[in-house]
């Protein structure tokens, strides 16, 4: 894990995505208000990015349409977003751990019953599905979470299922089974926590492509709900004032790419770091 | 010839499966079909008759099996929204959607090879790095978000390019020129914004697969003869990182045709994934499903299509394939 400091872009990375978190979980300190309706929005809507309304408060990225300060929603609305991804990603990990695991870990007709449902699972297009999902199911932020952390569990699974096939064959695994371990406990205490390291990479990538979806499902109303505000659902109200008021879909757009970037850039440092390790290994 | 009926056999599957999930998460869904079709104001006794001529009321597997036989027969129903036949909808969809991936496609991995393989050749240096950032950048952008500011841009602020739908509402009055200029101008902006898109993805991964064959001991030889770089570049790294590229395009299909399902949805692009996108909105159940086999059926023939690909650019496994 020091490695990942010495790459300069994962440390870039984590210093953005530390930044946006701590801004999003600071978002009481660092907002007046929580973007709400104002009482006056005639006199308070579509102010540019940094003016005042005629009560003198500060509007950093301007107001929208009804007269919600946009950084207070860009703020909140983060939380939203950034919870999405963080939240769907850990069920996918697990799911991914639970199916990969067992298939890597089991031998014969299971263990190619579940690669089967993994190889499906991956061919699957997973706007379609979740588009799917999104039409027979009313769309909630907790049920977005659920489906996109259903639909993203395949990757991990992959990994981990290889990862597991390799590991359980080395000696400590024999060891553990020897001194009279249960399997199960085998494959958890010792086989799964050493097949972690590459699912972080997975994991900080799919955190960003979480994000990406929410935000695409939000924009078309099958994601989190308005007035619940998420970067994709504040593009979505940005997208009729494009003309007039275009900071509003701007900014949360940009601060997806931020992060999305943030988590590639996190992906990748972790990916060589652990390329390196394991060079230095062998 | 193995591995593509293999292959040929896997798709098939997987459409199978697609299909049967949609049936049954249809049947899992709260609501019912039936009182969806007849409206608010149906009362018990005519949405009782309504699932009976439906079949709603016989066995699950019974439907099942019937339901999939008239959707291999092509007998899609109609839509509950616009009452028009289903396989009218999607017949005209798919192609609107084939032309805007495909063309995409074509230039992301055009530009993407030269971009990737100035980056090899100069890995490291200052261009190299600005263009890795640029590229980065340029994955993590929302697509539907990059649409909605180029259409700020160019439709709204500098007023040159239209903002939605395939033609213009004059384009059967113009000649066969200027139709054809029309529906460039239409095509630009969605084409663009997924071309932006995959181009990030396209640059990172020709640079990384030219780096990785510049290291091959035939490169170092093929310097030695005294060959110019640019020779070896193109003659001998770039043809052998053909391969991985050609297999990457296939992977990306299924992801390109998931960015094209939104784009098509903020250009209004007469494609498949705007039907799908409004049929989802609408709850249109009929149109939902074929929509979602169409989609499962194009990203598995593009798969195809990747590997066919692939046994063109690289004769090893041609070789390979003969000798299994």
């Amino acid at each position: 894990m020091n490695g990942i400091w010495r790459d300069r872009r994962s440390a870039v990375g984590i210093v953005l995505l530390a930044a946006v978190l701590a801004t999003a979980l600071a978002a009481p300190l660092v907002t007046v208000g929580e973007g709400g309706v104002p009482a006056d929005v005639v006199a308070t809507r579509f102010l540019a990015p940094l003016s005042q309304d005629v009560h003198g408060s500060f509007h950093l990225l301007g107001t929208d349409r009804i007269g919600r300060d946009v950084w207070a929603r860009l703020v909140y609305g983060g939380r939203i977003s950034l919870a999405v991804g963080f939240l769907s990603v850990t069920i996918s990990v697990g799911l991914g751990l639970l199916i990969g695991g067992l298939a890597g870990w089991w031998r014969g007709w299971p263990s190619l019953g579940l690669t089967a449902l993994t190889d499906f699972a991956l061919a699957l297009p997973r706007v379609v599905v979740l588009l799917l999902l999104a039409a027979l199911w009313r769309p909630s932020t907790p049920l977005v979470i659920l489906f996109l952390g259903m639909t993203g569990w395949m990757p991990v699974a992959r990994l981990v299922q290889g990862e597991v096939r390799v590991l359980s064959v080395r000696p400590f695994v024999e060891g553990a089974r020897a001194s009279g371990a249960r399997p199960m406990r085998v494959l958890w205490r010792h086989v799964l926590p050493n097949a972690l390291t590459p699912v972080f990479v997975t994991a900080a990538l799919g955190v960003g492509n979480a994000m990406l979806m929410e935000a695409g499902l939000s924009f078309f109303g099958l994601g989190v709900q308005p007035p619940t505000p998420s970067w994709g659902s504040m593009i979505a109200s940005g997208r009729d004032t494009l003309v007039n008021a275009p900071w509003v879909a701007a900014a949360p757009g940009v601060m997806l790419a931020v992060v999305v970037v943030s988590c590639t850039l996190v992906g990748d440092g972790l990916r060589d770091a652990i390329g390196r390790r394991q060079n230095a290994i062998s | 010839m193995r591995t593509l009926v293999h292959r040929a056999l896997t798709g098939i599957a997987v459409v199978t499966g697609v299909l049967t999930l949609t049936f049954l998460l249809l049947h899992a869904a709260p609501g019912d079909p039936a009182e969806l079709l007849l409206g608010p104001s149906a009362t018990a006794d005519q949405i009782a008759a309504g699932r009976h001529t439906l079949g709603l009321d016989r066995p699950l597997a019974t439907q099942y099996v019937e339901w999939l036989g008239r959707f291999v027969r092509g007998r899609w129903g109609t839509s509950i929204v616009t009452g028009r036949p289903v396989k009218a909808m999607l017949g005209a969809a798919w192609p609107a959607t084939v032309r805007l991936t495909l063309l995409s496609l074509l230039l992301s991995y055009g530009l993407g090879l030269v971009i990737g393989a100035v980056q090899a050749a100069r890995a490291g240096s200052r261009l190299d790095t600005t263009i890795s950032v640029v590229s980065v950048s340029l994955v993590a952008l929302p697509g539907f978000w990059l649409g909605l500011m180029l259409v700020g841009v160019f439709t709204y602020l500098l007023r040159v390019l239209p903002a939605f739908g395939s033609a213009g509402f004059d384009a059967d009055f113009l000649g066969p020129w200027g139709r054809f200029l029309d529906s460039a101008r239409h095509l630009a902006l969605p084409l663009a914004t997924l071309t932006v898109i995959g181009l990030g993805a396209a640059a990172r991964f020709v640079r990384g697969s030219v780096l990785d064959v510049l290291e091959q001991p035939f490169v170092v030889t093929a310097r030695a003869k005294g060959l110019s770089g640019t020779r070896v570049l193109v003659g001998h790294a770039l043809r052998n990182a053909a391969t991985p590229v050609v297999t990457l395009l296939g992977l990306s299909l299924p992801a390109l045709f998931s960015g094209a399902v939104f784009i098509e949805g903020v250009f209004a692009w007469p494609g498949v994934g705007r039907v799908l996108v409004e049929a989802v909105q609408a709850r249109d159940y009929p149109v939902v499903m074929a929509a979602t086999a169409i989609s499962a059926v194009l990203v598995v023939l593009g798969n195809l299509l990747a590997d066919l690909l692939a046994v063109a650019v690289d004769p090893r496994l041609r070789a390979r394939d003969a000798a299994a």
